[in-house]
């Protein structure tokens, strides 16, 4: 039925959107999709876990830490994304060993699609750290004064203490972060990623339907933040703490 | 504040800077670490390719210093872009902005929804979309208005600069108290002195820091336009990468790279942040 519309629109007004009819590029747009989706929730999650760990070699006593810490988030925010990918695509990329592929053949070690996670990753994770930090700073002294004096270990505190307020404090800060990742992804086209971006891009380029798929990527883009941020939203409803009001 | 809320001093406030240097520790020692840092990262992948590199031919950093004028000029190309589509974008964005606080909702929906829209795409697309969509030439009349790729470019990155633009002048008018504007009411100044009179004076102190961060935002997204074929530094640096044919100087011209940008927009997040203290303290 929607093949059936989509074919006549073709044929009636010239508007080619062969990714409705045509099932070879409806698989290549999926597929896009599904790589862009994969790369967000990988990239989303490790960006996390580098926020964590982050803030928490930040928070120890250790100098050296600290100062590694600092480097990091300063050097990965203040630089453009896309140089960072293409430096570890490319210069770091280029230096790693390559491996034999089972058929004969030599594949990198790490794929673009790895590379675009790990770049990804590393620059969300930056600013994390410090969304992280400032949560953290926003829950007050004397609560974790009185866990330490109810006898927490440091681990504990962050456990069960510090880190729900913290986490729940800084989530609409997190939210405009990764939703800043997800339209980061589109950069991984510049490396060859078959993710969404790409898929559209070898489409238009064989339909000369530049005009169709260009409104159809921008409109699966929103609607794709759409969902993050309206997940996020209930989310932060769900989980808002009663009396705060940032 | 909502109903049911107390204002009750629950949590302390929390305050993120978009980009701004953190206080994890004493700021002076660690900026001269920071510095530190990234010098010995960068002067360590030279040596690396200089050691490596086969002793016929020119060292690493002959090459290097070879190239480094010519992505250097690439990099202005940038610069000169970022401060073309900011303005583009902050004039259109200014408008936009106003039109979300206005009273008629023809103007402040379909404001809303622009803003939304652009700024909720990816900034590659929307380049993408402007560089295939935007027609070469624009014929009024008996003139013709030649459309050359990078005013394209400035134009893609002005949508979604303007969208931003637009949510930090709706933020900033917001965050002037109400009784300004039933002032201004009492004392029989119209809509348009109000705004322009009373709440964008002060309100503009408060849009500085956002806009600046957003410049720097805008300034690390021009590298996009090397993917649409516009010669800037990325792309200067892999025509050097690529005339050289040199896998060990790969490391250190990315970084070289790298720095240049990082030395200019550390700044301004330093300044950023100082700006933002400065205002927070006045209030």
């Amino acid at each position: 039925m929607i093949a059936a519309f989509f074919e006549r629109l073709n044929d009636t007004q010239g508007l080619n959107f062969s990714i409705f009819y045509d099932a070879f590029d409806r698989s290549r747009f999926l597929t896009g999709l599904w790589t862009t989706t994969y790369i967000c929730v990988v990239s989303i999650l490790a960006s996390l876990a580098i926020g964590l760990i982050g803030v928490w070699v930040a928070g120890s006593g250790s100098r050296l830490g600290r100062l590694v810490v600092r480097i990091y988030v300063q050097f990965f925010r203040n630089t453009p994304p896309l140089v960072q990918l293409s430096f570890f695509y490319f210069a770091v990329g280029s230096m790693l060993p390559t491996v034999s592929d089972g058929f004969g053949g030599q594949s990198p070690l790490v794929s673009g699609t790895g590379w675009a996670i790990i770049a990804f990753s590393l620059f969300a994770g930056a600013f994390n750290v410090e969304i992280f930090r400032a949560g953290i700073e926003a829950v007050p002294e004397t609560m974790v004064e009185a866990a330490e004096s109810l006898g927490y270990t440091r681990f504990q505190l962050w456990r069960q203490i510090v880190l729900p307020l913290a986490f729940r404090i800084c989530l609409p800060a997190l939210n405009n972060n990764l939703v800043n990742l997800v339209k980061t992804t589109t950069l991984a086209y510049a490396i060859g990623v078959p993710e969404l971006l790409y898929a559209a891009s070898q489409i238009w380029s064989e339909m000369f339907n530049v005009r169709e798929m260009m409104n159809v990527l921008l409109v699966v883009y929103v609607l794709l933040v759409a969902v993050l941020v309206w997940v996020m939203h209930r989310w932060e409803k769900a989980m808002r703490i009663p009396g705060y009001m940032p | 504040m909502k109903a049911g809320a107390t204002d009750l001093p629950v949590l302390k406030p929390f305050r993120a800077a978009p980009i701004a240097p953190s206080g994890l520790a004493a700021p002076a020692l660690l900026s001269a670490g920071l510095v530190a840092g990234t010098a010995i990262v960068f002067a360590a992948s030279l040596a690396v390719a200089q050691a490596s590199g086969p002793a016929a031919r020119d060292g690493a950093v002959t090459i290097l210093w070879r190239w480094a004028p010519l992505i250097f000029q690439g990099f202005l190309f940038n610069l000169l872009i970022s401060f073309l589509s900011m303005a583009l974008g902050t004039a259109v964005g200014v408008l936009f902005g106003i039109g979300q606080v206005s009273p008629s909702a023809a103007l402040r929906k379909p404001a809303w929804a622009a803003t939304q829209f652009f700024r909720n795409a990816p900034w590659l697309v929307l380049l993408f979309y402007a560089m295939f969509l935007l027609p070469f030439e624009i014929r009024l009349g008996p003139v013709t208005i030649a459309f050359p790729a990078w005013i394209k470019a400035i134009i893609g990155l002005a949508l979604p600069v303007a969208a931003n633009v637009s949510e930090i002048v709706r933020g900033g008018i917001r965050s002037i108290p109400s009784g300004q504007w039933e002032s201004a009411e009492a004392l029989a100044f119209t809509r348009r002195q109000t705004m322009w009179m009373i709440i964008l004076p002060q309100a503009f102190k408060r849009m500085i820091p956002p806009w600046m961060n957003l410049y720097a935002i805008l300034t690390m997204a021009t590298t996009l336009i090397s993917v649409v074929g516009i010669q800037d530094g990325l792309t200067v640096t892999r025509a050097a990468l690529v005339a050289e044919s040199r896998p060990e100087l790969m490391l250190p011209m990315y970084l070289l790279l790298l720095l240049m940008f990082f030395a200019y927009c550390y700044p301004i997040a330093r300044l950023t942040m100082a700006l933002e203290r400065r205002f927070n303290v006045k209030g």
